[in-house]
């Protein structure tokens, strides 16, 4: 039996809560075909938390969320601006938008460097094992715990109410888009709120998994749960499952190994989206749980 | 301006050995891009060189130091794992392509992170230098690796150019090349190879972040200026030459400034550049086409408004009626009459808009282009004479003089048209 440890315990439930946020987003980032957005979003946001940090003079302003929520939404008016005006084909103004704005990031880091303490590994891959402390202290010098779970669970609360709210909305704009249009939903409006949130929830998870990780948190467990099903419902319930699973292991494996725990989270993720692509290949030549659909199929 | 001249006259010769290696690698990755930007898998770069991070942190593992050798053999592994992958996912399940490149990319480059994290724990010294391959730093590179990444980014060049025709007949038609003969299948596999080789020689100037620039921007800005796959290659070439000797230069001169950003940030620009200024292509030359298009339309209806009220029996036509023709665009009508009242194409005289006898002939034109694009629809289309106007109307406006002679031959130089109107001539 092993001894309850309350920090593994935060760092589990602070690595789920996050994991579930990325999850429910990516869901309909997939749907829609904007996996790469995503990505190319958590890479963009980079200069926005920069000059955030350089504003406010820590990490935990208010200015680093405005900066990179603004630049999220800048990446992908940029995108859609270098596709529709320019005539850009869609995959390069993907690469062209991520590229330039990270590499305006890293140099904007370079150059604030001696001024304000931002280490680009820290922005960039996280490290969530610090997390038990970095305590949240209130002004009368209460301890309230960790300040990540605290933000984490905020993220969670503020992206399922955003899908709860806008989840017709959002359900017609990723499946039909014209028919949403006609029926009057504002399309443009709905895409970029939900950018918004994804690049909000790439702010929010960037000190505990990273900038970049947060992107394998966005795209492979919605990925896994689309080889398993493709109603919606089950496709976020699963995702949710997976997002804690993931979670978990991650964490004893990285704690096993003395390894990253974020990276270690995506390992797992990554394992997972592997064995499941050969369970549920169309060729199936692995077939152990297929082999019923296929009768079923036949007759 | 001293650093400048002690840079680019390479009295140093470490200096001269890195020029040329950017010179190599930048044109080797603009090349093995474009093909790539040209197949619409651009974003498939940005998974390998991602996707490389493993590779190299267990090339490092094996070799317990920076091997060039160990680490492009690793990195060559790992990239062509996450290649192969991509294209079984892509075959083998459901999920798109987007999806299954994002994944790739995050997955390899999250197990690079972990084995980062177990390489950092062993305390090897030599590790400092595995963190430039996350964000480049062409001046951190030694010359005897230079040689390995120099003569791999000369291997593709020249393989590019020997087969330069079968890798554009895999972009361009890959079925008509299976039909005719060429094993695609083995073409693409070269090109594969070319391509994760591309983007190892590149991670170590350029970051595995931002290597995907690299290949993506310099064939998308070259694409703006040319149609021609010879001109578009060595264009890419220019554009990364350009960019990687800036980077190179500006880390030389801030040396705590990583290459990588400043190449991505001058490829960028020179991208903007191409976008907004190309001819043909460009954003403004496409502006003022467009604004000349609308305002040779607006002339043209303007003058075949006139010239229709002289049918019904007036001599001209006062500026309110015409804005009555044309309500929603009162501010181009005046622009328009003024213009042409400049070019000699109308008279006014107390209020009342004439044609002059140039404007006259404009005019008749027009409307018999209008007319005998509908006399061509009903007759050789069978299309109803109440369906043909729409089109005749956007017609008249392009309708080149040897159309027009065609056209005339044609349906036999008719007196009518379908609505059983008068096709106005020069010499009636």
């Amino acid at each position: 039996m092993i001894s309850f440890d309350q920090n593994a315990f935060l760092i589990i439930v602070t690595a789920s809560l996050i994991a579930i946020s990325c999850g429910l987003l990516g869901v309909f980032m997939m749907l829609r075909k904007m996996a790469m957005t995503g990505d190319a979003i958590s890479h963009a946001v980079l200069p926005g938390i920069v000059i955030g940090f350089f504003v406010s003079g820590s990490q935990r302003g208010l200015e680093v969320i405005i900066g990179a929520g603004l630049l999220g939404i800048l990446a992908t008016l940029m995108i859609d601006w270098l596709r529709k005006r320019a005539k850009v084909q869609l995959d390069a103004s993907i690469g062209i938008t991520f590229t330039l704005l990270f590499a305006i990031g890293i140099i904007l880091i370079n150059i604030f460097a001696y001024k304000v303490d931002l280490d680009q590994e820290c922005v960039l891959y996280g490290e969530i094992a610090y997390l038990p402390i970095d305590l949240w202290i209130t002004a009368s010098g209460m301890s309230m715990g960790p300040r990540i779970t605290w933000l984490a669970v905020l993220n969670l609360l503020l992206v399922t109410g955003f899908i709860w709210l806008l989840f017709k909305e959002l359900t017609l704009t990723s499946f039909d888009e014209n028919f949403g249009l006609a029926l009057g939903i504002p399309a443009g409006a709905i895409n970029l709120s939900l950018m918004s949130m994804v690049s909000y929830t790439t702010v929010s998870s960037f000190e505990a998994v990273g900038a970049i990780l947060v992107v394998a948190l966005l795209v492979v467990p919605p990925a896994i749960a689309f080889l398993w099903t493709k109603a919606l419902i089950p496709l976020m319930k699963l995702t949710v499952v997976l997002g804690v699973l993931i979670s978990v292991l991650g964490y004893y494996l990285a704690f096993w190994l003395d390894s990253s725990i974020a990276g270690m989270m995506v390992t797992v993720a990554g394992i997972i989206f592997l064995v499941s692509a050969v369970l549920k290949s169309k060729k199936a030549k692995f077939s152990f749980g297929t082999q019923e659909k296929e009768k079923s199929f036949t007759t | 301006m001293e650093h400048f001249l002690y840079f680019f006259t390479f009295q140093d010769s470490s200096i001269a050995f890195i020029v040329i290696g950017i010179t190599l690698l930048g044109i080797g990755s603009a090349y093995v891009g474009t093909f790539s930007f040209l197949d619409k898998k651009a974003l498939l770069g940005d998974a390998i060189s991602h996707a490389v991070l493993p590779g190299i942190c267990l090339g490092f593992l094996f070799a317990e130091e920076k091997n060039p050798i160990y680490i492009v053999g690793g990195a060559f592994i790992a990239g062509a794992m996450a290649t192969f992958l991509s294209s079984w996912l892509n075959e083998n399940t459901k999920l798109s392509e987007d999806t299954i490149i994002a994944s790739i990319l995050s997955i390899f480059f999250g197990f690079g992170i972990v084995l980062l994290t177990v390489i950092q724990k062993t305390g090897n010294p030599e590790m400092a230098g595995l963190n430039q391959f996350i964000f480049g730093n062409a001046i951190g590179i030694l010359e005897e690796d230079l040689w390995v990444y120099g003569g791999l980014a000369v291997l593709i060049i020249l393989t590019l150019t020997v087969f330069m025709k079968e890798f554009s007949l895999m972009v361009f038609n890959a079925e008509f090349g299976k039909a005719i003969g060429y094993p695609m299948g083995r073409i693409r596999l070269l090109f594969n190879v070319l391509m994760i080789l591309s983007v190892i020689i590149g991670i170590q100037a350029i970051g595995v972040v931002l290597m995907a620039a690299l290949l993506i921007t310099p064939g998308a800005a070259a694409r703006f200026w040319t149609d021609k796959l010879s001109v578009l290659l060595v264009l890419a070439g220019a554009f990364a030459v350009i960019s990687g000797i800036t980077g190179t230069y500006i880390s030389y001169v801030i040396p705590q400034m990583p290459t990588g950003p400043w190449v991505v940030v001058s490829l960028s620009l020179l991208a903007l550049i191409s976008f907004l200024f190309a001819p043909k292509r460009g954003m403004l030359y496409r502006y003022f086409a467009r604004k000349n298009y609308l305002r040779k339309t607006q002339n043209e209806h303007i003058l075949k408004s006139i010239f229709k009220a002289m049918e019904e029996g007036k001599s001209g036509l006062t500026i309110e009626e015409i804005y009555q023709l044309y309500p929603e665009q009162k501010k181009q009508s005046l622009k328009s009459i003024k213009s042409l009242s400049k070019s000699n194409h109308l008279v006014i005289n107390q209020n009342i808009i004439y044609l002059s006898s140039t404007g006259l002939t404009e005019a008749k034109r027009v409307v018999r282009l209008h007319r005998l694009w509908e006399s061509y629809l009903n007759e050789y289309m069978n299309i109803a004479p109440d369906h043909v106007h729409e089109s005749a109307e956007k017609l008249e406006h392009l309708l080149t003089p040897e159309l027009e002679a065609l056209l005339e031959s044609r349906l036999n130089y008719p007196k009518l048209d379908p609505h059983q109107e008068n096709i106005p001539r020069d010499h009636d």
